[in-house]
Formats: C-alpha cells, structure tokens, sequence
C-alpha cells in the first residue's frame, strides 16, 4: 500500500497512475485495506436495520411501500419483488468467489456471472410450468466452467489474476451459445452447447468394457446413437492473446457479428472472432512520453446498429465516438461529448469522481448513458455539450470524499444498465442498494438486495437514506452505510422486468410482482 | 489362427470404426480420413443405412474433425450406392453446413455443391432443392449463409417453377435481417449472376445488387464492388452506364474507407470489365480520386495498381491518360505537391514498387523526361523500404534508357542502405547486388561497389556475413574466376589473419562458397594454403570449420594435394583435445575418403 499511496501523491490523475503502474495486486490490497481500516457499522446502522425489520410487520410498513415502493420501469408502475439468491450465505466471503461481472444474453433465456476466481456461471431460465406457477421462470445454473487460470508474466515479472472482468454473449448463430470473457489480458470464446445423445456400441469391447478376442470378431459394428441425460458442455473455442499490454476494461461485440472491440487502459483494439492472431489498433492514446499521461480509456463500447460506431469513455469524465469508415485508425474523433464543469463544485475530488466508470448505447442506439462516481448521465449522441438527463445516484456522499478516498472506495467502478424499452435505468450503490431511475416520470428508487428479504416472492422496500439533520424514522443515516457492502454490477434482462444484481458473493434476481 | 483368418482382416476395420469415437482427437481424425475404408468394407447397403445417420449427429465434434469429414463426404458417392443414391448424403452434409464454424460450414457448402452434379435432374428436384430451402429459411443464420453458395449449382439444372423459387429465396436473403447473411448473399451475388438469364439478370440481380451496395453496414457494401467486377461482364456494354455506372461510383465515393479499399483493390478487374469507353471516361477520374484519397489504407492500395491500370489503358489513348492524369498523381504524391504531403510510407513504397514498371509503357523518352526525376526523388526517400522498392526494379528501367541514368544517384542510395542500422535492410539491399553488379558492369563494380560487399564481410550480424559470403559468389559466377583472382580472393585471405575469429571464420565460409567458382587452380594453390594454416589456430571453432572447409573443397582438389596436404591435416585435426574438432575431422576423413 505504500507504494499505492505514494503514486497517489505524486501524480494529479492518481487512478491513472495506480491503473498503469501495471501491479495486478493492487485490488487485493486495496481490500484488505478497506476490511482493517473501514469503519464497521456502528450502533446506528443496527438500529436501521432494525427499523428496517420492524416495518416488514408493521401494518403501516405495508402502506409505506405501496406508496413509495411503486417502481418503474418505462412508466408502467409495479412492484418489484425478490425472486432468487445464489450464493453461499456465508459471512465469510473467499476473495474468489465475489462476482465481477453480470449479463443477459440477447433472449434474457440465460444470465452469466463471472468471478474473482476466473469461474463463469451460466443460468438458464426455467420453462414456466403448470404444476409450478409461481416458480416463474426462475434461473437455475446451466453450466459451470474455469474459463481463466491465474497466470505469470515470466517477461514482465507480472502476475495475470483469473478475474472475469467482463462477459458478452454473441448473438445467438446456431442452437450453441456463445461468449466472450475476459480477464486483464486474454480474451476467450466460448460455446456452450448441449447433447442428448451418446454413441453405443464398440467393436472390439463388449457394452460393459470387457475386450473382445480380436480373432472372434466376425461382424463389424456401426455405433448407434441413443438419447441420454441432457449434458451442458462449455468448450473454449478461440483465445485471443498478446494483444494488450495494459488492463482490458472492455470488451463490446459489433452489430456486424463478425468483429469485436476490446479496450484497455490506452488503446482499443478491433478483432475479427473468427482471427486470433490478429487484432487492428483502432485508437491508441499512449503519449510518448508516459510522463505526459493524462487521461486513461475507462470504457468502451459499439453502437448497437451501426457497426461502424463505437464510443470510448475517458477518466476525464468525457466520451469520445468515433466512425471506423473515416479512417482506419480512429485517433481523430468524431464527437466529443463533455459537459462544462460547474466552477463551483469544484473540488480536489472533482477529477476523480468525474471519471467514467461504465459507457452504455440504449438499446435504440439514440442514446448513452455513463456512470460516473456520484450520478448517471444520459446523453443524445447527437448533442455533444452536455448530457439530455442527469440522475444522482448517492449525493449524500458528496460529504465523505474525503473518507472514501482514504478507503479506495472513490475509485470503485460502477456500472449501469438500461432496462428493455431504454424507459428506465438502474446502477449500483453502497450498502448493497441500487438505484433505479424512470426516465419519463423523472421518479427514483433505492432498493436493496439483503438476505432479510429474501422470502420467495416478498416485496422490496424503498430505502432512504438520511443526507444530514434531523434522520427520520424509516431512514439510514449515511454514516451506517457500509462501504464493503457495494453493488457494482447489475444487469437488467433485455425484454422483461427481471433484473440480477450481484451483491459481493451474492447473485440477487428479482422481477415484477405479478398478481 | 487358419480358421480365424477371414475374421482377422476385419479387426483393422474394427479398430477404425471404434476409433470413430475415441477420446484422442487425433485418433477421431485418423478414423474419419480413413472414412471410405469403413465404408467399403461396410458395403454400400449398410453405409447408407448406418454409417452415414451416425455421422449425421456427429455435430459435437472438433472442428478439425469435423472439417475432415465435411470433405470425406464430397468424394463419397460410389461408396454409397453411386449417383442414383447420392441423396444420401445430404443430411450429414447438411447438418455440417450449420455449423457455427465457417470454415466447416464452407467446407459442406464445397462438396455439397460438388455431389450437386452427380444428383440426376429428378433427384436434384426432390432431394437436392429442397435442402437449399431448408436451409435458405432456417431459424440460424448460419444455414442461411451456407444456402447462398448452394443456389447457383442448382439453378442451371432445375424447371423453371423453382427457378422461380430460387430467385425469389435468395431475394429474401438479401434482405436478410443478420449482417452475416447479407454478407454471405452479397459475396455469391456474382456468382449467382453467372447462372441467370440475362433477362432476370436485369430484373432481378440488378435491383438487388443496388440494395447491397447500398447497404447500412460498410460490410455489406464492400461485398457489392466485386459482384460488380462478375455483373458488368454479363451485361452488355451498352446497358452498363444506366445499370451498374451509378452504384459503381457511388461505390468509389462511399464515405467508409473500407469501401473505397475495396473499389481500389479491385480495380483492374473493374477496369476490365466495363470495357475502354466507360475506363476513359469514368475510371481515370475514380482512380485519381483514390490516389489522392484521404485514408492511406485506399492511397496505397490504389497505388499497388497504378502499373496494371495503365497497362490495361486503351492503347490509342494509354500515353496521354498517364502522362496527363495519372502521372501528375504519382508526381504529386512522391513530390509533396498536396497540401497534405503523403508522409504515409507504405503508400510511398507502394508507388516505389509499381512505377518503375511504367517505364516500358512510356518508352525511352518520357522516362527520361518524366519518371527518371520520379525515382531519383524516391531514390533519396527517408524510408528505406522505398529506396529498396526502387533498386529491387531496376531491371524495369535497364531495358529502356539502361541503368547508367541513374548509376549517380543510385550509388548514395545503395551507399546508405548498405549501411543502414536495420540489418535487415542490409540484407535486403546484398540480395540485389549481383543484379545490380550485371547491369552496372565490372568497371563501375570495382570502382564503387567492391568495397562496399567486402565491408559486409566483417558485419557484426552474422546473417549479412552469410549473405555477403553468398553474394560473392554469385558476382564470382558473373564476372568470372580471374576477376575473383584478382579482386575476391586476396581480400577474402587476408582475413584469415584478423584478430577476430569470427573474421577468420568468414574467410573459411567464404572460401567454402567460392572454390568452386573459382576452380581447382586457383582452391589449390591459392586458398588450400589459408586453410591448412588455420588449422592451428587457438579456437577450437575454426579449427572444426577447417575440418568443415576442406571436406567441402575437397571434391575441388587434386588427388595429389588431397593425400600430401589435405590427410596430414586432418589426421592431426582428429586427434584434437576438442571434441567438436574431432567429430568433424573424423566425418572429413571418411567423406573424402582418405582413411
């Protein structure tokens, strides 16, 4: 951590720094840090807990959800309520088993996680059954695979972590499915498919294994293929290697299905799926000098129709899209987006909070949207000076950047995601809420993903959290909220009001009360 | 065993067939290469009935397997009955052709479309098409881009109802909602062309090769350019200005520089095939569009053709189009007349590499005139690369105005490759000295360039001394064993004297190389001295590479010296401390025969 600190101090862009200095450990650390130093719920947070715990029985609790616990999702009100928890239920989290990364694929039919321990998971939702109706459509684990294995940099004396740190499906092309995972490096195919029949029969072995005399072979047999339990097998198909020298951030499949880009921390590079010895540079923002870096790549993405488009979000705080039909190396962009900061909330905290964590295309292609540390923005890609809407996620926290810079939590990278009509959004926050934003009625929530309300089918409760004066009865003061506890990754299934958000080791999902 | 005999000769087969499903790819892989073995010992009847709906649900495989097997299948039809059962292999054929592999996929298509021509029109009917329809409406894409290759194999044999359906699919595909099929039907667009009457050609492919090249993804629409190269040959000439002109320069202006590569890349095909008149008067002004486009990619690209294009040029008109259009182009590129200067060097090496060939095109004079200040300029470029691309055609030039135009300039830029600081560079320039050497002649070789091929010698890259080793003797080839003599030869055994042993180790190399050039006289009693005395050198590696030398030279020399010099040598030589020495001398001894 001492070197950690002191990178800090010497540069401005200190993320820039602490990304760059290219150390796979400074995560870890930076947790183990957190977990010594970080303040642990003091009596006020168990009183909130409490208060929390009283309202499920109360009558009047009751009435407070139906008027504030009212969701949205593209205007249409409902409620949402808690449908699974995967996970060990363990207080005692192992560093592996956090989840980095969730995603739909394009059906919403399958839900991948991915881990610190290089593990994908998939699952597949269930058919809706008679027999079963209020099971509706619930994710049971479909496949399980190691897709990366914690390697060594021989050359560079660097340690590559298993991590996942982000997955994408391909569209669907036959009756496999296949996805992208990425680790810092290497970038990996992969097809999951199914059998359901098994060859019998061999020549030179009777069914139960026993060998037959060779010389007593008087007939030869074809095997025969019968039906067998359904097996689910994932096989990596292609590995893209050896082509980032920093931290991939990104990786974003193109609507031409042929193509994919892949970004780190100064360069964005263009694959072709079917080339794995092969990758174009399409945007490199290395300085010469390392000296002069200031800003770093902290996303990109493709335009979901154009394939021709692409954007790329930067520490600063900016998004960059660029067209890859005006040039073969898109330096040169082609708008800029950037909103003019306010002279008077500037602070020492103004560039690292301003940095983009997460760039999203609406499902439309209209819009974006871009996380940064204290709101989401939602911008028109075609108005470049400032953002149409913008949300604020955790204001209250506006206070404690001081604290959460000592604790690393400034730079935690949040994600966001749209729902299926791009009519609301929803990103992560501490204290394992997330928060959801209804883009026609302007309305907000904040939920939570907690254990205590993991009863099938149980209703969330909006949480409120408590900016200073005087705390309410259903509030949670900002000083309880624990910092440990965050939601960076969620996910939102592309046609239907179910969402999973991973909380540390937990995968939460829930859906819209039905009735 | 007697008895068993007949049975014997079916367990290789059984091993093959059991092996079908073994764990070890590479065993699967045997197995399925050996696939008409199986079959011929299964006989026709029970390949169809077994063997053949096994391997249709063998999808799960490797793709290597899979690959294997996609081709076994094309070649399979005597084993399965002949042409009259060929439809037999269809399923498992079809079943590989939806596979998410492309190349497996492509692989189905090929011997689809291979055992296409074995199927009797009937059966092409009734077994044949409707797989391609099948295919053409599957769920997944990927059966929907096979089906486009499959339609023109088809189309000639069938009634003209399914003619009809035919068109009217790979209509439909066109319009594919997957960039991936659109893709694969923009790609056979051409080739599907190729089978229609020229009457569907006009209403149907037209229309249709207009949408793709107009396609939302530039994907698409750089598939469009080379249907265009098939289309404009089918149509006749004077239906090409109001059918494909339009897209076709819409196509050379298409604001994705991917597009533009593409119309570039293709352009002599273009060039082509619409024909002189439409060439004078629409190409020329798209090419020189190209040449000074603003991405490099399409500048370079377009500069790759600058040669063909003006070979392609109409006779009567070819001179002044190059001298009035194109050349003004290339001058301004390699001048810096624009006002954006091409720095881009891989355009500049591009032009470096074709320009030379206009020479002949223009003759005597205007090389002269116009293309000679052309490559001295390029001649002096930054870029290596270029400079090379220049000296490397030379020959191009020698047979019009002969190369002593350009000996002044040319000597400082070959000065300064030979010294580049990429040795590959160096190396580059070495492979062209013989050339150069037979067309500059032996005077202004010993003037100018002699030194410079013994300066390689002593490179401290060991690649360009083997290079330069090997340059001399092709210079000793062309000019002759006494200019060796006198030039070659005394230079090369001086260094058998240099401090470094690696120098010394050249002079052997080098003696290897040319002794035979030079013949037995001058190996006697010239070189086999130099050897002989670096037997005692204190290295242990020349010493061996003596060893090395005279078996090599041995074959050169007379018997006399063989057994008077050559033997003592050795036989000390194969009682060395060294064990290098040793196993060399010992290995020289028994080649030459001296034992």
């Amino acid at each position: 951590m001492k070197k950690l600190d002191g990178l800090r101090h010497e540069s401005r862009c200190n993320r820039l720094a602490t990304t760059l200095c290219a150390c796979p450990n400074v995560t870890p650390d930076a947790t183990e840090q957190r977990s010594k130093t970080a303040f642990r719920p003091a009596e006020g947070f168990c009183v909130a807990k409490e208060a929390a715990g009283t309202r499920v029985e109360g009558a009047d609790g009751e009435a407070g959800l139906r008027r504030g616990g009212t969701a949205m999702a593209g205007g249409n009100d409902f409620q949402w309520c808690f449908s699974q928890v995967k996970g060990a239920i363990d207080e005692d989290v192992a560093e592996a088993d956090i989840i980095s990364t969730v995603e739909f694929n394009y059906s919403g039919e399958l839900l991948a996680t991915g881990d610190k321990g290089g593990r994908v998971v998939i699952f597949q939702r269930e058919q809706e059954s008679k027999n079963r109706p209020h099971s509706r459509g619930e994710y049971n684990v479909y496949s399980t695979f190691q897709s990366h294995e914690p390697e060594f940099d021989y050359l560079k004396s660097l340690e590559i972590e298993e991590k996942i740190n982000k997955i994408r499906w391909l569209p669907q092309q036959n009756a496999a499915h296949f996805l992208l995972s990425t680790n810092d490096k290497t970038i990996k195919l992969w097809k999951i498919s199914e059998r359901d029949k098994r060859a019998e029969g061999y020549n030179l072995k009777d069914e139960d294994g026993r060998l037959r005399d060779p010389f007593r072979i008087t007939s030869l047999r074809v095997p025969v293929l019968m039906p067998m339990d359904l097996m689910v097998e994932a096989s990596p198909r292609r590995i893209f290697a050896n082509a980032h020298t920093y931290h991939i951030n990104s990786i974003s499949v193109n609507s031409d299905h042929e193509t994919y880009l892949s970004a780190d921390d100064l360069r964005i590079n263009l694959w072709h799926l079917e080339i794995t010895d092969r990758s174009f540079n399409i945007v490199d923002i290395k300085p010469a000098n390392m000296e002069e870096l200031t800003e770093v790549i902290t996303a990109a993405e493709c335009h979901p129709h154009q394939c021709n488009v692409f954007v790329y979000s930067s520490s600063k705080g900016t998004i960059r899209l660029c067209d890859m039909r005006a040039a073969a190396l898109c330096d040169r962009h082609t708008k800029f987006f950037e909103e003019p900061e306010d002279p008077s909330s500037r602070s020492f905290f103004s560039e690292i909070i301003s940095s983009i964590s997460d760039v999203k295309f609406s499902h439309s292609g209209r819009y974006m949207m871009t996380r940064d540390y204290l709101s989401v923005k939602v911008w028109d890609l075609n108005m470049e000076n400032r953002p149409v809407e913008t949300y604020q996620v955790h204001e209250y926290l506006r206070s404690k950047l001081c604290s959460l810079y000592e604790n690393d939590c400034i730079f935690d990278k949040f994600e966001c995601c749209w729902n299926g009509s791009d009519g609301a959004i929803m990103t992560g926050s501490y204290n394992n809420f997330f928060r959801m934003f209804d883009r026609n009625s302007r309305r907000d929530i904040t939920l939570e993903a907690s254990r205590e309300s993991s009863k099938p089918r149980a209703m969330l409760k909006p949480r409120k959290v408590c900016a200073g004066g005087k705390r309410k009865k259903d509030e949670i003061s900002v000083d309880s909220l624990d910092f440990n506890k965050k939601i960076l990754h969620t996910a939102w299934h592309p046609k239907e009001n179910v969402i999973a958000v991973a909380a540390t080791n937990n995968l939460y999902i829930f859906q819209d009360k039905i009735n | 065993m007697a008895g068993a005999d007949g049975d014997d000769s079916l367990y290789p087969i059984a091993v093959l067939i059991d092996e079908l499903r073994n764990e070890d790819v590479q065993l699967r892989l045997n197995s399925i290469k050996k696939l008409s073995t199986i079959a011929l010992a299964l006989g026709v009847e029970r390949t169809r009935t077994e063997l053949l709906p096994f391997l249709t649900d063998t999808i799960y495989d490797e793709d290597e397997v899979l690959l294997a097997l996609a081709e076994q299948l094309g070649n399979f039809t005597m084993l399965v009955g002949g042409p009259e059962y060929v439809h037999c292999l269809l399923p498992p054929l079809e079943s590989l052709a939806t596979v998410e592999e492309t190349v497996v996929r492509d692989k189905a298509v090929e011997s689809l479309r291979k055992i296409s021509h074995e199927h009797s029109p009937v059966d092409l009917e009734v077994h044949f098409e409707p797989l391609v329809k099948r295919l053409a409406s599957g769920d997944w894409f990927t059966s929907r881009t096979s089906a486009c290759g499959l339609f023109s194999v088809c189309y000639p044999r069938v009634s003209s109802t399914v003619k009809a359906e035919i068109r009217q699919h790979f209509r439909t595909l066109c319009s594919d909602d997957t960039p991936m099929v659109r893709r694969a039907a923009a790609s056979k667009l051409g080739e599907f062309a190729k089978v229609l009457e020229l009457e569907y050609v006009k209403s149907d492919i037209i229309p249709l090769f207009t949408a793709l090249a107009s396609d939302e993804q530039d994907s698409v629409r750089l598939l469009a350019v080379e249907a265009c190269v098939s289309i404009a040959t089918l149509l006749p000439q004077e239906d090409l200005e109001a059918l494909v002109m339009p897209t076709l320069r819409q196509s050379a202006e298409d604001k994705s520089w991917r597009v533009r590569y593409m119309v570039a890349d293709k352009f002599s095909e273009l060039q082509k095939a619409v024909g002189p008149e439409i060439t004078k008067s629409d190409l020329v002004p798209a090419f020189q569009n190209l040449l000074k486009d603003c991405e490099a990619e399409v500048r370079a690209a377009a500069a790759n053709k600058v040669k063909e294009f003006c070979e392609n040029l109409p006779e009567d008109s070819r001179e002044t189009i190059i001298m009035s259009h194109i050349l003004p182009c290339v001058k301004a590129r390699i001048f810096h007349l624009e006002l954006v200067s091409d720095t881009n060097q891989h355009v500049k090496s591009a032009l470096a590499s074709v320009i030379m060939g206009l020479s002949t095109i223009l003759g005597k004079d205007n090389t002269i005139e116009h293309l000679l200040p052309l490559f001295l300029a390029q001649l002096k470029d930054e870029c290596p690369e270029v400079r090379l691309n220049i000296i490397s055609n030379l020959d191009c030039v020698n047979e019009v105005i002969g190369i002593r135009q350009l000996s002044q300039s040319l000597l400082p830029a070959i000065v300064e490759l030979a010294e580049d600081a990429k040795w590959r560079v160096r190396l580059a320039i070495i492979e062209y000295m013989p050339l150069l050497a037979g067309q500059l002649g032996v005077e202004f070789f010993d003037e100018k360039l002699n030194s410079l091929c013994m300066a390689w010698l002593v490179d401290h890259v060991y690649a360009i001394r083997e290079a330069a080793t090997c340059n001399l003797m092709k210079l000793v080839e062309k000019f002759g064993a006494e200019w060796a003599q006198n030039t070659i030869v005394p230079k090369v055994l001086g260094m058998a004297n240099d401090p470094n042993y690696l120098h010394r180790m050249t002079t052997l190399f080098c003696i290897n190389a040319l002794s035979e050039a030079c013949g037995q006289d001058i190996t006697t009693k010239q070189m086999l001295p130099v050897v002989l005395k670096m037997s005692n050198d204190q290295v242990a590696n020349v010493r061996f590479n003596v060893a090395k030398s005279l078996q090599k030279i041995g074959p050169v020399l007379d018997s006399n010296a063989l057994q008077t010099e050559v033997k003592p040598v050795l036989e000390k030589l194969a009682t060395d401390q060294d064990m290098d020495v040793k196993y060399f001398a010992q290995e020289a001894i028994s080649v030459l025969a001296l034992a």
